[in-house]
């Protein structure tokens, strides 16, 4: 026989002013099932709760209802302070009597008669709850961070600062991504490469990394604080224990004609190769596609040279599975190909580039050693056009979205060339300028006032070639819409920033989801900018938007944080609101009849399959069962079942229906 | 003399949205009037039409059904199994005789206090000006329940 | 041999000042089967003028067009002239795309709009039936071409879905299957100067100017248009183009139809090269000598 117990606050003038509790506390004590109730000024306060408390203890309550504020506010205080009395927090429930009755209502028997319903609804709803313990998931403390750009290297360096380790797996031969690639960054123009490579080398040496480089993640199962994650580690045909980054394989190697990826084509490189200088880990890999050995079976001239013996021609890839709590997805970005352009020549002129392509120009370590040259004929360019918003803010043919970093970087560049090419007269095409970060307008207004870069604001509307010069048309809007005929001796366009190639399978894969544009999606836009809607898995950096390298540090240590947050607990915690999938004794087993519309209908996965075996061990049942540590209790799938064999708990349908009843 | 009708009204909202956003209605001293009673869910997608019938049959007049707005479930895609339901549903209270207008389908965001009275006035006035729903206390009259 | 029928909307162009266009395109059609069917009773489109004064009349007068068309039972329209293609096709999409507009068209013209005819220009017609145009070619046309599109043939995009917009190819393959050689050059759709050429005669001249030497400065030996307006910018205006350019040029302007009618063994007469301002002629081809045995 059920014992409820109703509690009904004044909540001082603010519920008493409009509600008549008395008569309430009296039609409470002629419910069914309802043994105590009273009435009182303050329920929240101390002496409040004492009495909520000792009634427990005394009368022996198996249920209570406190009539108050909103749930909202209130619930988990009585829901403790009912786990002080004795009883389990879930079977305390509020009947919202302030912001839904007295403060929405007139002073009127109608209004008094509404609390009475309202307290029925939830006295019936009471009668029906169980006791719930919190779900207690273990968590594996070792983190998974996917890609060593600088966001993945500054994540993998916070987590592994906490004392957990860390796999930081790149798909490339060395980490350093994009940055690595850069010469100067903005605003403070610091060689891109004198700030990252430091920041390599600790990674690599920490004792809480492990890097898997020239590597790929292959699956990812399981769920927060459990997963497990398939890492393909690609055959570099190098014993890595063997080679001591001597550079020998590179030099004899006969076939040098090949496009270098990190120099964007500027300039080539071997079969056999390190992406460059300063790469870490400084180990060669194989090309297979264009080595000589594996086309042919001729050559092997790295394997006849290399001092220590350390060439591998039959070494496999490896696969590894590894046990993990979190996620760091760091995966960056690509930009927009020239050849996108037909207005600007499909990338058939040879000078007209894309900023990544200036950037190796510009560096030191790039292939004319910091000079800019025309990539057509090796001569200093006089004149640079640079177009902004190549592809950006373009509905029509581009991307919609602004791609950020262009502005900065275009103004950089056209200082950049303004320092090294004296002389040269450069002019930046724009719509807006964004400059929007610290010190950022102040370092545009330098490219303009100390370095004399015009900026013209109009669209490109066309550019090609003319007798090895380039003719670009544009526009002065603010002249009057007065057309711009420039011919000049190369032309730089700052194309818009795109997810990474392969993002939508590696979304996928992760079962993340992600945007039309296959940047991957946070869990909320203002307030929850590392998570994504998958628990234990969180983002950091481009891969999620365009943006620049001081937000991308900052989110990276945002997402180690949330990382480090995880790892902290013993274990992880969750409300117990959640779906069960019913179980019945055989030959039942289940009233669930294996259909799964509920596994579809699920937005977190949490829904599993599970075999119900005999003692043989065959299979007499396929049915849905749910994952505590995923299910975060929205109930769709309850509405979706058939027959009704999943519930959920704290708003079965028995607790939902028992409510209907009274009305 | 007879007295005015008034209409018992049940209203099924989410956690997340609906019911955050009456609580604001509270908390704005709004009033609205006061034939409502909430049953309150984690999420619209819990939302079993069953549920929507029983009330009927219990002897509801009208029946207001609110969440979170498209894009904002809290829950993700909740709200999308619910509307898309509801335009199945829809079909079949046409079916079974129930008057369309005495079931009202609508987004409340937290933030829309005003709306959330607004949405109970008006509901509530429609059901008033539609009298009774006296279809099922007659079907169970005759003996069907 | 079936022919093809496709309702025919002349426009004012077609039978006033490029009567050439029509002469060729009707000696063509006849050649290739085509059945040209002239749209009952048909009225102006608006052109220029419909669009610049008032936007409810210059999709009105379109509709009003296609609507005859389909009473006749027409279910593709071609319309020769790029304005009127343009307007047609514009008209037609906005229709469709706007009920509000739709709307008020349907009360202006007092008639429910249906299920109205597609707007093909006269490249799509022509690459409609490509394949049959190889097999009847008689004398190649072997000289190379620059070919203009000029700016209503594939743009806006989304009206016209037809094409490349930036560095459209339709016209060249057409070229290409009568033995002429099209060149990859700049300026396929830049601006002409269009209707100043009335208003401010020498904006044409600039205009064409630089799109003769460009064409010029990479060999061709003839501009390739399909657009009565490009056509007379071009050979009517050359006089006004050669004032702006550093070397009069000569270099002829034919419509496509009437390339592909030379190559189809159409005498010049039939297909009015007669009635252009600059003479249609071409280089001579260097005869190779003969080896005497």
């Amino acid at each position: 026989m059920a014992r409820v117990g109703v509690f009904i606050c004044h909540c001082g003038e603010n519920i008493a002013g409009t509600v008549d509790v008395n008569a309430v506390a009296k039609a409470a004590l002629d419910m069914p099932g309802v043994v105590h109730a009273i009435e009182y000024k303050y329920m929240c306060s101390d002496p409040g709760q004492t009495m909520l408390k000792d009634a427990i203890a005394e009368k022996k309550l198996d249920g209570v209802v406190v009539a108050a504020c909103s749930p909202r506010m209130h619930e988990p205080t009585f829901r403790r302070t009912a786990e002080e009395g004795g009883l389990n927090p879930y079977q305390c429930e509020m009947a919202n009597l302030r912001e839904h009755c007295s403060w929405v209502h007139e002073k009127a028997p109608p209004t008094t008669d509404k609390a009475i319903d309202l307290v029925r609804l939830q006295v019936e709803k009471v009668k029906r709850n169980h006791p719930l313990k919190p779900i207690r998931v273990p968590i594996t403390k070792k983190a998974l961070v996917l890609g060593g750009g600088i966001a993945g290297i500054q994540a993998a360096l916070d987590i592994a600062n906490t004392g957990s380790p860390v796999l930081l797996v790149e798909k490339s031969p060395s980490i350093g991504g994009h940055m690595s690639q850069l010469s100067e960054t903005f605003p403070t123009l610091d060689c891109s490469q004198c700030i990252l490579t430091p920041r390599m080398v600790e990674a690599a040496r920490h004792a809480n990394i492990t890097l898997y480089t020239y590597s790929e993640l292959e699956k990812l199962e399981g769920f927060i604080g459990n997963f497990k994650a398939t890492i393909r580690k690609k055959a570099r045909k190098i014993d890595e224990k063997l080679c001591n980054g001597c550079g020998v394989c590179q030099q004899k190697c006969p076939v040098k004609k090949i496009p270098d990826e990190f120099n964007e084509g500027l300039s080539n490189r071997a079969a056999i190769y390190v992406p460059f200088p300063q790469a870490v880990p400084n180990k060669p890999v194989i090309d297979l596609a264009n080595c000589t050995y594996y086309k042919t079976g001729k050559c092997k001239a790295c394997e006849k040279l290399c001092p220590t013996k350390a060439i591998r021609f039959d070494q496999e890839d490896q696969i590894e599975v590894h046990d993990i709590g979190a996620v760091v997805l760091a995966t960056g970005y690509k930009t927009m190909p020239v050849s996108n352009f037909s207005e600007y020549g499909y990338g058939k002129y040879k000078d007209v580039i894309d900023g990544m392509k200036f950037e190796r120009l510009a560096s030191a370590s790039g292939p004319t050693g910091g000079a800019i040259r025309r990539p057509s004929d090796g001569n200093a360019p006089q004149h640079v056009v640079f177009i902004a918003c190549a592809g950006s803010r373009d509905r029509l043919k581009g991307v919609p979205y602004c791609s950020k970093i262009c502005c900065m970087y275009t103004a950089k560049h056209a200082m950049l060339y303004q320092h090294k090419v004296h002389g040269g007269t450069a002019t930046v095409f724009y719509m807006d300028v964004r400059a929007a970060g610290k010190n950022y307008d102040e370092f545009v207004r330098r490219a303009v006032e100390d370095d004399g870069v015009k900026y013209v604001r109009g669209r490109v509307s066309r550019v090609y070639e003319d007798n090895g010069q380039l003719v670009v048309k544009g526009v002065d809007t603010l002249l009057g819409g007065e057309q711009v005929e420039i011919r000049a001796d190369m032309v730089v366009l700052a194309t818009a920033v795109q997810a990474q190639d392969g993002a939508e399978e590696l979304a996928q894969t992760l079962h993340v989801s992600y945007d039309p544009y296959k940047f991957f999606a946070e869990a909320h836009p203002k307030l929850r900018p590392v998570e994504t809607n998958t628990a234990g898995i969180f983002l950091a950096g481009a891969c999620q938007a365009p943006r620049d390298i001081p937000e991308t540090v900052a989110q990276a240590s945002g997402a180690a944080v949330k990382v480090a947050g995880l790892f902290s607990q013993p274990e992880l915690t969750r409300e117990p609101i959640i779906a069960v999938v019913d179980r019945q004794p055989p030959p039942v087993f289940s009233h669930c009849v294996g259909c799964f519309l509920c596994k579809s209908a699920c937005p977190y996965q949490a829904i599993e399959e599970e075999s119900i075996k005999n003692r043989q061990g065959d299979v007499l049942k396929v049915v849905a069962k749910v994952n505590p540590g995923l299910c975060q209790g929205c109930g769709t799938c309850v509405s979706t079942c058939r027959t009704k064999a999943i519930d959920l708990q704290g708003f079965s349908n028995e607790q939902v229906f028992a409510e209907l009843m009274c009305i | 003399m007879a007295e005015q009708f008034e209409p018992k009204m049940t209203a099924f909202v989410c956690n997340w949205c609906t019911y955050a956003g009456a609580d604001l209605t509270g908390t704005s001293r709004i009033k609205y009037q006061a034939n409502v009673r909430v049953i309150r869910l984690p999420c619209t997608g819990r939302i079993d039409f069953m549920m929507v019938l029983k009330a009927f049959s219990r002897g509801s007049d009208g029946v207001i059904i609110s969440g979170c707005h498209p894009n904002d479930c809290h829950y993700t895609s909740g709200n999308y199994h619910a509307r898309r339901r509801w335009m199945v549903f829809r079909d079949l209270l046409d079916f079974v005789g129930i008057d369309l207008e005495r079931v009202t389908f609508s987004w409340v965001s937290a933030a829309e206090g005003a709306k959330w009275a607004e949405l109970v006035n008006e509901a509530t006035n429609k059901v008033r000006a539609l009298g009774p729903y006296k279809e099922i206390q007659q079907l169970a009259a005759v003996g069907i329940d | 041999m079936s022919s093809l029928k496709v309702g025919y909307y002349p426009g004012c162009s077609l039978v006033g000042s490029s009567r050439d266009f029509a002469e060729s395109l009707h000696a063509v059609a006849e050649a290739l089967s085509i059945e040209l069917c002239e749209i009952p009773e048909w009225n102006c489109c608006g052109a220029s003028s419909g669009h610049m004064i008032d936007h409810l009349v210059s999709i009105a007068l379109p509709i009003n067009v296609l609507l005859k068309a389909r009473k006749a039972g027409m279910e593709q329209v071609m319309a020769p002239c790029a304005s009127c293609y343009n307007r047609l096709a514009t008209a037609s999409h906005e229709v469709a795309t706007s009920a509000k507009t739709r709307q008020q068209v349907e009360e202006v013209l007092q008639t429910k709009i249906d299920k109205l005819p597609k707007v093909m220009n006269v490249i799509e017609l022509l690459a409609q039936v490509a394949d049959s145009i190889g097999p009847k070619v008689t004398k190649k046309f072997e000289q190379t071409v620059a070919c203009y599109y000029g700016c209503l043939l594939v743009r806006p995009a989304k009206v016209t879905g037809f094409d490349k917009t930036e560095d459209p190819v339709e016209m060249d393959k057409l070229v290409a299957a009568v033995g002429g050689k099209p060149i990859d050059w700049n300026f396929k759709t830049e601006c002409c100067g269009a209707s100043f050429s009335i208003s401010r005669t020498c904006v044409v001249g600039r205009l064409g100017a630089k799109i003769m030497k460009d064409a010029i400065d990479r060999k061709a030996e003839a501009i390739v248009v399909a657009c009565p307006m490009c056509h007379s910018n071009l050979d009517l205006r050359r006089g006004e183009v050669n004032r702006h350019m550093e070397k009069a040029t000569d270099v002829p302007v034919l419509f496509i139809t009437q390339v592909i009618g030379l190559a189809l063994g159409i005498p010049e007469k039939k297909l009015g090269l007669a009635r252009h301002f600059v003479p249609v002629k071409f280089p001579a081809k260097p005869v190779a000598t003969q080896v005497v045995q």
